[in-house]
């Protein structure tokens, strides 16, 4: 669906160029394979101050990465989960060479600029970060229960990308700067450029501002080990855990591990939670939220990644009914499911919502989850920039038989991870035998 | 770059459209737009206009609630209904190719609710049961206090979901009234933008909506909006919602500011964008780039059919609360004091705002809210021509002027939501009165 040229330069950087002339505008895009899985345990949480620190300034142009971009009359962020991190900037056309040599100098020139005063700063805005998204957030620690259940400690998995206080609160410039020579070069990164550009003059400008950049050291392998023995699933066993939280409802997450990002049973797992928790006339929203009217909401989602998956859905529920009374119609329809696969129909709404999806995500050139971050995530994962053809293809063989295999296969009670999130003082409305998950 | 112009036209029955055709991925997207909103809801009966609202998508005169949602799934729409306080939107986005089918969904929507009583119910209690929640999100405990203090007796002085105590005892009848009343008979305008040309677009509204008895069903012209109740402009004063023992305090700073149709609305957006509007703004720079005490602060004009709210938002370290609220303070006084703007400030906030313009414009969604912008303030179609040169005339001096006309630190509301014992001291001696506490 996305026409687009890629190169390799000789340090190994991977370049995406795709032209779109219907705004004048042009996105820079650009990833770093790495992640919060390329941490180690006591250090987590570096990853992604590490990108905080991406923005305070490099070695010929020390001062707020902002400022110039946004005087050019652009937008810019950055972010990381466990696989990568990305940085973008959505630029005037005429603005494309001061974003790219922006870029380029981070890229090459990043630590002669890094002081401990910035590095303290940052750490001090991160920490901050973690206690408005997640401490002061109401529900906000169920993650990181739930991925220190599902992933045993030694998985890369086994701790969220923000970290945690005490690993952020010891974490030191000096692990900044390893962290930078590791993992922050050429071959270990994808570029993209979109919109208002010509390829050949794109490739020129690249070229002028990162052949010179030297090629890194080759990865470390994650969590030390060979990234292959990490693909197994884990499976945790059952497990009943319960946290108390400053909320008024009490919430249930049940949680599985599932296949990787693009594996077999991926995809199959994001039309399961479409027919589960897709909308009104979804299965779970139906029995739940509409006729029961148990629960004040239900979600249901796969969350791909490189190394592994989980599968969750959480519901809330309505005031006067209790956490147990919840499971036991989401165990039922899954059981259903088990036995009899969704209906045709279920399948074909949930194939139009992703045909529809894709199109409508092919709306922006730049920012998140627009093209030019798409071009980089199938490079990234699948080594093939055009792989979203192929990635669309994986939902349209997808029938009853093989979703009611992959339910009774995957959504099993057997390694399920059950958690209850009650209001403080009412450990007795968690669902029974849940012991309390150790979170700080 | 210009805003694309729109065709309007009006409909024999008497409703208007404004039509944009916006090459790109085959999408289109309708929004229906009413100038009636929170703001409407009668006084005692908050809450009434975003109940309404939420009834339109349970189920037609021809459809329940669940057939009227399989339909829109089938095609992969998508549908997002808005309750603000001077107008509802009701937008619904699909592919090209089901243009008219999506617009005969929207009719069933917006023209021929069911208002079914067993809908009303369950939609009013997951209504209540969110506002139970609210009591526990920081951030929305402090809108609701803030606006309560800025406008009381105002119909700006609530959120748009009301409060318990007029949800409880509001009934379908009023819902039913409501609609009859001030919701259907209002001057409504339908957007359409997409990859469809002009006349395609007008069509499909046409063969829709143009079936009705002239005049039967829309009104044709004039804005009939009353002036509201006379805005008191309270003194300034400081509220605490005491949440013992989280670790950020919430923070709403301000006064009521300005409507959208001031003659020096390009002055405010520039005073705003050095205060609190960008990344490199004043305040975001120290107590996020200096100080590191929070992850993110900003301020904003919301700017209204009538004064809106002007505001500083941001979470803070709960140590670092009286130390950020002082600064706020500060910094709005600055501006007409010893901290006037300077020449490379001013330069970079109208170079962001001026080359950022194009920017704005790329998506159907993006184009459709910007015609909804010129129909909710009735502002003249080349408004968006008007925007570069009018910012470029913003100087030091028009900066200066607006401060002086529109911030007033002497009449500055303080509400703070968190541990109080960490700052209830502090805010005491800040000068604005004794801290005044209410519930969350």
């Amino acid at each position: 669906m996305l026409e687009y040229t890629k190169r390799t330069l000789e340090n190994g950087l991977d370049v995406i160029v795709h032209e779109d002339h219907r705004c004048p505008i042009v996105a820079i895009n650009l990833w770093y394979h790495v992640g919060s899985k390329n941490e180690q345990r006591g250090r987590t949480g570096l990853a992604h101050l590490f990108e905080h620190l991406m923005f305070e300034g490099s070695a010929h142009h020390d001062s707020g990465y902002f400022t110039p971009l946004q005087q050019a009359g652009a937008a810019l962020n950055g972010s990381t989960n466990s696989d990568r991190t990305n940085y973008w900037e959505v630029l005037p056309t005429t603005a494309l060479e001061l974003g790219l040599w922006l870029e380029s100098d981070r890229m090459g020139y990043l630590l002669p600029a890094l002081t401990s005063e910035k590095f303290e700063n940052q750490r001090d805005v991160v920490l901050n970060e973690r206690r408005q998204q997640y401490e002061n957030r109401p529900y906000g620690l169920a993650s990181m229960a739930l991925m220190a259940a599902l992933f045993p400690p030694d998985h890369p998995y086994h701790w969220t990308t923000i970290g945690e206080t005490a690993d952020i609160q010891a974490a030191t410039l000096d692990d900044a700067h390893e962290f930078f020579r590791s993992y922050y070069h050429p071959g270990n990164a994808s570029l993209a450029v979109a919109g208002d550009v010509n390829s050949e003059a794109a490739f020129a400008l690249v070229e002028q501002y990162f052949e010179d950049i030297p090629s890194g050291s080759p990865i470390p392998p994650v969590g030390g080990v060979p990234e292959v023995s990490l693909l197994p699933q884990a499976t945790p066993g059952e497990t009943y855990l319960f946290l108390e939280d400053d909320v008024e409802l009490p919430r249930l997450y049940l949680a599985w591990p599932t296949p990787r990002l693009f594996a077999q049973g991926d995809a199959e797992m994001d039309v399961l939670a479409d027919v589960l928790t897709g909308g009104k006339t979804s299965r779970l929203y139906r029995a739940l939220v509409y006729d029961k009217r148990i629960a004040t909401d239900v979600s249901a989602a796969q969350g791909s990644r490189e190394l592994a998956s989980w599968f969750c859905i959480s519901a809330t529920a309505a005031p006067g009914h209790e956490l147990v009374d919840l499971e036991r119609v989401i165990v039922d329809e899954l059981e259903r499911l088990s036995e009899l696969g969704p209906d045709v129909h279920e399948i074909e709404r949930s194939l139009a919502q992703m045909e529809a999806q894709f199109i409508y995500q092919l709306e922006t050139v730049g920012g998140f989850s627009g093209r030019s971050d798409q071009l980089n995530a199938y490079n990234i994962f699948a080594g093939d920039p055009g792989f979203m053809d192929k990635d669309l293809m994986r939902y349209r063989g997808i029938g009853t038989d093989l979703l009611r295999e992959e339910v009774s296969k995957r959504l099993s009670p057997r390694g399920r991870v059950t958690l209850s999130i009650v209001p403080r003082g009412s450990a007795g409305r968690a669902i029974s035998g849940s012991i309390p998950a150790g979170v700080v | 770059m210009r805003f694309p112009a729109a065709r309007i036209a009006r409909l024999a029955s008497g409703l208007t459209i404004r039509a944009v055709e916006h090459l790109g991925p085959p999408v289109v997207q309708w929004i229906w737009v009413v100038p009636t909103g929170s703001a409407t809801d009668p006084e005692t009966q908050p809450g009434l206009a975003a109940l309404t609202a939420d009834l339109l998508d349970e189920g037609s005169t021809t459809l329940s609630a669940l057939d009227l949602h399989a339909a829109l799934d089938r095609i992969g729409a998508r549908l997002g209904i808005q309750v603000g306080s001077d107008a509802t939107t009701v937008s619904l986005t699909t592919l090209s190719r089901y243009a008219e089918e999506g617009l005969v969904l929207l009719d069933e929507i917006v023209t021929r609710p069911r208002f079914e009583p067993v809908d009303f119910e369950r939609a009013r209690d997951l209504r209540r049961s969110r506002l139970r929640q609210m009591r526990t999100v920081p951030g929305a405990v402090a809108d609701r206090v803030y606006l309560e203090r800025l406008y009381p007796d105002h119909p700006y002085g609530h959120l748009s979901i009301g409060t318990d105590e007029s949800l409880s005892r509001l009934t379908v009848a009023d819902v039913k009234q409501f609609y009859h009343e001030d919701y259907l008979p209002a001057q409504t305008t339908l957007v359409g933008v997409g990859a469809l040309a002009h006349d395609t677009l007008i069509e499909l509204a046409e063969r829709v909506f143009g079936g009705r008895a002239t005049g039967s069903m829309f009104k044709t012209a004039g804005d009939d909006s009353v002036e509201p109740a006379e805005l008191r402009n309270p003194s300034a004063q400081v509220v605490i919602v005491d949440r013992p023992g989280a670790v950020q305090s919430e923070l709403r700073i301000g006064h009521v500011g300005v409507a959208r149709r001031i003659a020096d609305y390009h002055a405010v957006l520039v005073l705003n964008m050095v205060l609190g509007g960008q990344f490199v703004s004043r305040l975001n720079r120290t107590l996020r780039e200096e100080k590191g005490y929070t992850y993110g602060v900003r301020t904003s004009f919301d700017c209204r059919r009538w004064p809106g709210p002007f505001s500083m938002q941001g979470s803070v370290q709960a140590d670092a609360t009286v130390e950020s609220v002082q600064e706020v303070l500060t910094q709005m006084a600055s501006f007409t004091g010893d901290g006037p703007v300077t020449v490379s400030e001013l330069d970079l906030a109208c170079a962001a705002l001026t080359r950022g313009f194009a920017r704005g414009f790329e998506t159907v969604g993006q184009v459709a809210r910007g015609v909804v912008q010129l129909v909710q303030h009735d502002l003249p179609a080349d408004d968006y021509d008007q925007f570069v040169p009018q910012i470029e005339a913003v100087d030091e001096a028009a900066v200066t002027a607006a401060a002086a006309e529109y911030l007033h630190v002497d009449r500055a509301v303080v509400v703070v939501v968190g541990p109080a014992s960490q700052f209830a001291e502090g805010l005491a001696a800040l000068g604005l009165g004794d801290p005044q506490y209410v519930e969350a």
